[in-house]
């Protein structure tokens, strides 16, 4: 842990307060059907022209029942758009690479993934997907999705800051000015930045460029038909192959990637995501990926504060947020600066860190810091490769998603997620003083604590449920007594981890992965397909009828015995609510993982 | 029900609306100021050689093995440094595989730049980046190979040193990242090819 890896952390949290109050005074007018912005000369007219070939009324509200049908069809049409367009993009446009079309359950899962902001990835997007693919039917959800988790935070917070109100926004009208207020016009200076840094932005074949130094490799042998000779013993015939040429993957890339982080979705244009030297050229790059991680999050707690009228209770969530993530950045830090003990006896300079699946750029704090902010929001870009981390390195990014990736989180999904645990804190304390629960204004009743656990269900359900099954069916580990040896690319402790990872990546709408699984599967791509849909609807829903429940309550007066939703007494109940719940409910999962795995590593196990 | 093709026919029309702003002219302004402003690191930062072939780009590692050229990291990608294949071998901390490996990547780093047993190999020098591509080593690495690379090509080690320190990049702005030598860059500049 260097002093430089410092002087980068507080430069860090110094650029994400920054941004936070400016931007979330901006999103308070964004998020206004009247609010006037700095962009209304150019982007009024395409907003008027949308709503009028939508024919939406943009002064009428919706109701919560409304608000979500809304959100839930529009998700399913955007999904089966993407569908299609992957599963006829052999015949499409923009393929100069002339990519095959993509499998059914590879389209399912990559569509539902998309669709769910967790960009999921059980492919090699290089080597698997068109530029069109690429451009529409990946880059557009990168948009949608995350205007659709602002939209959602959005009318949960009108549901807390109104009362006696039936509406809470209309969607139509969210979806849209998000969109070309807020993402499109960040995204597009943005994106220029980064191609600045090294990014690609081109529409041109694949380059190739001659080796200075030719060399053999190994290669299947295949026949005329292109199938590979077995030997004997059925093992594939080798045979060498000269290799004097690279051939460089090229696309537009920069203008996904900005999209990519800035909307917490994470899903890479190359198989290595933002360890890709084209997908993060430089520290530079890396640093500002970050920041647009964590920047609409960050600023959604601050218009939470102004909307509500009390600042205070804002801070409060920001701060709560901002202790877990300090303390994951600094376990996970610590861990990775350690390194592994079997490499240090091998000879390996213990000063260097764990490297493996790191890139010199970045470094061991930047990977480590990359490697929680992400997961700590629901992003899932990644910087280096989770599953080569240490075992409690690559503890920290598994418990963040776990914890339900409220820790500033994806945007909008993350301050949702947060305000339910909000609910549940203030209702804890209502019982340990023995009130009625009141929350800004509102008492909380027994419909609106259900519909806050049933959100808090969904994630263990789903996480743990999916992941028993994978490890106890022979689809998702055909070696049934134990070994998880096949589909999973590491055996012993670490190959359950990948599994326990992929559900929790899944149904957190994260899209990271200890990357090892060998995914694309059909089992596999159904089920965590499903997971993402679970993580993302089953969660969405109860929160809108949330906002509805809390929109309609009366205000009562606050009294001497109200709990105060501002300062470090509700901050630091806040904090134990979530590690509460979230430890409670993965501690079991998390002991058969890592944690067993950092002691087992410690006496020299190998697997 | 009305109102449910309400919004069948709203979200058919709003996919097609803002898949034209998005997908279409979002991407082509990006391409438009890259290539106007950055044409050269919009198109991959492509080296040219001497004889106007191109050689590689600035970004992309490359495999090397032969003594008079520095040696990259080890590469997961495809069969080596493949850029059209990215990936890390994503095997964790307890896997025997990977301990096989670094292993054999420590004796052989030893023997190639005749270092004793008791001289610690610098991390990087015998694990893969995440991306298989990683353009960089570190300068601890670089420096253990500056003797043989000197020897095999006849130069002196201050010379080669100098060529290292003209192409290590970072931290940038004194302070964001790592320093890493560019290996690529580095072994050009040795061929004269740059």
């Amino acid at each position: 842990m260097t002093a430089n890896g410092w002087i980068q952390f507080a430069l860090y949290v110094a650029a994400l307060l920054l941004v936070t109050k400016p931007l979330g005074l901006y999103l308070l007018r964004v998020l206004d059907a009247r609010g006037k912005t700095f962009l209304d000369p150019i982007m009024r007219p395409i907003e008027r022209l949308t709503y009028k070939l939508l024919c939406v009324d943009p002064e009428e509200e919706q109701d919560w029942k409304r608000y979500t049908a809304a959100m839930l069809i529009f998700s399913f049409v955007t999904m089966l758009f993407t569908y299609a367009i992957l599963r006829l993009q052999d015949v499409l446009w923009l393929n100069p690479q002339k990519m095959a079309a993509v499998s059914e359950h590879l389209s399912f899962n990559t569509a539902a993934s998309f669709t769910t902001n967790t960009n999921w990835q059980s492919y090699v997007g290089e080597s698997t997907m068109s530029y069109l693919s690429q451009m529409v039917g990946l880059a557009s959800h990168n948009f949608l999705s995350a205007a659709v988790g602002i939209s959602i935070a959005a009318a949960l917070v009108r549901g807390i800051a109104r009362h006696s109100s039936k509406t809470i926004g209309n969607f139509w009208v969210d979806l849209t000015r998000v969109t070309y207020y807020l993402l499109l016009p960040i995204c597009s200076i943005y994106a220029v930045v980064l191609v600045s840094q090294g990014m690609i932005q081109n529409f041109k074949p694949y380059d190739t460029v001659s080796l200075t130094e030719p060399f053999t490799t190994q290669v299947p042998k295949v026949d005329d038909k292109g199938n590979p000779v077995l030997d004997p013993a059925g093992k594939p015939v080798m045979e060498d192959k000269k290799i004097d040429t690279q051939t460089i993957a090229q696309g537009p890339m920069a203008s996904q990637i900005a999209i990519k982080m800035l909307g917490t979705n994470g899903g890479g244009y190359a198989n290595a995501n933002a360890a890709h030297p084209y997908e993060n050229p430089t520290p530079l790059s890396n640093f500002l990926q970050m920041l647009s991680i964590f920047a609409i999050p960050s600023a959604l707690t601050y218009y939470l504060g102004r909307m509500v009228k009390n600042q205070g209770h804002g801070w409060a969530v920001w701060s709560a947020m901002f202790v877990v993530f300090l303390t994951g950045v600094l376990v996970s830090w610590h861990y990775e600066a350690a390194g592994n003990p079997m490499m240090h006896q091998l000879g390996v300079d213990p000063a260097s860190g764990n490297m493996e699946g790191k890139e010199v750029r970045f470094g061991i704090f930047n990977s480590a810091l990359f490697a929680t902010i992400t997961t700590d929001a629901s992003c899932g870009a990644v910087n280096s490769m989770h599953d080569s981390f240490t075992p409690l390195g690559g503890l920290v990014p598994l418990l963040n998603i776990e914890l339900g990736e409220v820790i500033f989180g994806g945007v909008g999904a993350g301050l949702y997620g947060m305000l339910v645990f909000v609910v549940l804190a203030v209702f804890i304390a209502g019982l340990m003083v023995g009130r009625t629960p009141e929350f800004l204004g509102k008492k909380i009743e027994p419909y609106d604590v259900k519909m806050a656990s049933f959100v808090i269900l969904v994630l263990g359900f789903s996480i743990l449920g999916f992941s028993a099954w994978a490890c106890m069916n022979k689809w998702g580990a055909p070696d049934a007594m134990g070994a998880l040896t096949d589909g999973t690319n590491n055996s012993g402790p670490h190959g359950f981890s990948e599994i326990l990872y992929a559900y929790s990546s899944c149904t957190g709408n994260n899209g990271s992965a200890f990357a090892g699984i060998g995914a694309n599967t059909p089992w596999y791509n159904a089920t965590l397909g499903l997971a993402t849909l679970f993580g993302r609807f089953a969660m969405i829903v109860p929160i809108l009828a949330l906002a509805g429940s809390l929109a309609r309550k009366k205000r009562v007066a606050s009294s001497a015995g109200t709990f105060p939703v501002s300062g470090p007494l509700f901050t630091t109940l806040l904090v134990g609510t979530v590690l509460l719940v979230g430890a409670l409910t993965f501690f079991p999962a998390l002991s058969l993982g890592p944690i067993i795995e950092h002691f087992m590593m410690h006496a020299g196990n190998q697997f | 029900m009305r109102n449910i093709f309400i919004e069948i026919k709203n979200s058919v029309i709003a996919t097609i609306v803002f898949a034209i702003i998005l997908c279409g002219i979002y991407p082509l302004i990006v391409y438009g100021a890259g290539q106007l402003f950055f044409p050269n690191k919009a198109n991959g930062s492509l080296i040219e050689g001497k004889d106007r072939r191109l050689v590689g780009s600035e970004l992309l590692g490359q495999t090397f093995s032969r003594d008079k050229y520095f040696h990259p990291r080890p590469s997961a990608a495809g069969a080596g440094y493949d850029a059209a294949n990215s990936s890390g071998t994503n095997l964790g901390p307890t896997s025997k595989k990977l301990m096989d490996s670094v292993k054999a990547a420590v004796e052989q780093y030893r023997k190639e730049n005749n270092l004793t047993a008791d001289v610690l190999v610098p991390a990087d020098a015998v694990t893969s980046s995440g991306s298989g591509l990683d353009p960089h080593i570190s300068v601890k690495n670089a420096e253990l190979q500056v003797p043989r690379v000197a020897k095999t090509r006849g130069l002196s080690e201050d010379n080669v040193r100098d060529l290292v320190k003209q192409n290590t990049d970072g931290p940038q702005f004194g302070i964001l990242g790592d320093p890493g030598v560019n290996v690529l860059k580095l072994n050009l500049a040795l061929d004269g090819e740059r």
